[in-house]
């Protein structure tokens, strides 16, 4: 295996698996558990010495400001500005919500390519750094895709992206201009997922939603971390979040309960509320069941980004659903347009179709009574408008087309 | 019949390094036995110990999971193929 010399002190932390226990020794990462094929999960070191409130607002705006609760010993070698996307007040939606307050956690802005995934490839780029890896390499619908390849770009590593071969022309093309090897691949992104996981098998690659899972799937605690930080130091009482391979509610409760246990914020967690589309919601339809495993589905929606069949955490993530109070919501696909265009015009942010997943969902669940008039909810904005803007291109058809003359703009204005 | 069956390396323990078996059978389940008939150690790991398919292990049947068809019920034919993958990726 060929390496690359990165004179860093950069040390990824230790592996154990989430199911028996089980060390993980090897020297390179792998995907699963020797022992019994469970999931691998970071193991922090017992003694380390966490921040206080005053030491963290005094580091750089990142989210490695959150260092100690990231799994790395040693200063981050890439990726090192992002994070700390801007949490947006939105009077107009809470209204619509009936509730007291609400944000909009606006990932849709993440630097540097518009979504929540440049949180958890900041950890898979400096984990192939750590450990030397000759590529970073990742299975998309789309987001991962744009973010892999940007930060591949960045540091001068090569990248291998497999999508499905049907994804928004702008996250192809958003893909493509960073120059990665991009590979379409005939399927849905749980085909895409299968591949992935057996060349994980094969080459020495850092794939990241595969063999640095353990490391990647971190990085969305900070998106807890900095909402907590950003309402000054405390908690919402619930958050809405997009549920895809259901990584991210996890990783939510997770962060909110670690800085809980850290004596940084007070309270009981937030209610965590997961949304998907109606044509792919094996996780809302396994919380709804109560008990079980995930019934894997054939996707069909035009929420690309959340279209994973077979979602690795889904289990997971409809627990997390559950013991934190929270629910669940699924919208069709004409739900989501509607969502998308409502959320823009009541915040004047532009969300991807996640996005209008996610407002629509909290907007059934206000309606079937989950929020109160003292709820303060934030809802998670994980991807930009800009990159499913193909879904509204009918919109376009009811613009008027007209004459530089001022009366035809009057005959607009009395029309 | 024989079917071949793709291991992932994590089994290659169980099967003594082997990562490809031509098992007999005629649903997928049945192929799998004649996997564990040669390599007992593996079969803990395919099933759980009321025989159903673990959340982590996913059985494929060409490109197709076998839980979207009748699982392990799943008839094979003549050129089918078993890939078996640990399913931690994803999201």
């Amino acid at each position: 295996m060929s390496t690359l010399a990165i004179p860093s002190g950069l040390e990824a932390l230790p592996l154990a698996c989430a199911l028996c226990g089980a060390a993980h020794t090897a020297a390179r990462p792998t995907a699963s558990c020797a022992e019994c094929l469970g999931p691998l999960e970071v193991t922090y070191p017992q003694d380390r010495t966490l921040p206080d409130r005053d030491t963290i607002a005094a580091r750089p705006l990142s989210l490695w400001r959150y260092a100690e609760w990231l799994p790395f010993l040693g200063e981050p070698v890439a990726a090192r500005q992002v994070g700390w996307t801007p949490l947006l007040e939105v009077p107009r939606v809470a209204r619509a919500l009936g509730v007291g307050r609400a944000w909009l956690k606006a990932d849709a802005l993440s630097s540097v390519s518009l979504s929540f995934k440049d949180r958890v490839v900041a950890m898979a780029i400096n984990a192939v750094q750590a450990f030397g890896l000759e590529a970073i390499a990742c299975a998309s619908t789309g987001n991962l895709a744009n973010a892999v390849a940007a930060a591949a770009a960045r540091e001068g590593i090569p990248a291998w992206i497999f999508v499905p071969e049907d994804l928004e022309q702008a996250k192809l093309v958003g893909t493509l201009v960073y120059g990665p090897r991009l590979v379409r691949v005939r399927g849905t992104y749980d085909d895409v997922n299968r591949l992935c996981a057996q060349l994980a098998d094969e080459y020495a690659w850092g794939i990241a939603n595969v063999n640095l899972r353990a490391y990647y799937g971190e990085g969305s605690k900070t998106m807890a971390f900095e909402i907590a930080e950003q309402l000054g130091w405390r908690q919402p009482t619930a958050v809405v979040a997009p549920m895809a391979g259901g990584s991210l509610v996890t990783k939510l409760h997770k962060g909110f309960g670690e800085f809980r246990a850290a004596g940084l914020v007070d309270g009981p967690r937030p209610r965590i509320y997961g949304a998907q589309a109606s044509g792919c919601a094996p996780i809302v339809r396994l919380f709804e069941r109560g008990e079980g495993q995930i019934i894997p589905e054939r996707p069909a929606t035009i929420a690309r980004s959340l279209a994973i069949g077979n979602p690795a955490d889904g289990r997971q993530a409809a627990e997390v659903l559950r013991t934190s109070g929270g629910g669940a919501a699924h919208v069709d696909d004409a739900a989501i347009l509607d969502g998308i265009r409502e959320l823009a015009s009541l915040t004047g942010l532009f969300g991807e179709s996640a996005a209008g997943v996610t407002y629509a969902s909290a907007k059934q669940l206000a309606a079937r009574g989950a929020f109160s008039p003292d709820d303060e909810v934030v809802l998670c904005i994980t991807g930009n408008g800009l990159k499913t803007a193909e879904s509204l291109a009918g919109d376009l058809s009811g613009v008027p087309v007209i004459p530089p003359r001022l009366r035809d703009v009057a005959a607009l204005l009395s029309a | 019949m024989p079917v071949p069956i793709h291991l992932p390396s994590a089994l290659a323990a169980q099967t003594g390094g082997l990562r490809q078996h031509l098992g007999d059978g005629h649903t997928v389940g049945a192929v799998l036995d004649d996997l564990v008939a040669r390599f007992p150690a593996v079969g803990p790991r395919l099933r759980d110990e009321h025989g159903e398919p673990y959340p982590f292990v996913t059985v494929y049947l060409n490109d197709e999971d076998i839980r979207l068809s009748d699982g392990f019920a799943t008839t094979v034919c003549e050129g089918d193929e078993i890939v078996i993958v640990p399913a931690v990726a994803g999201g």
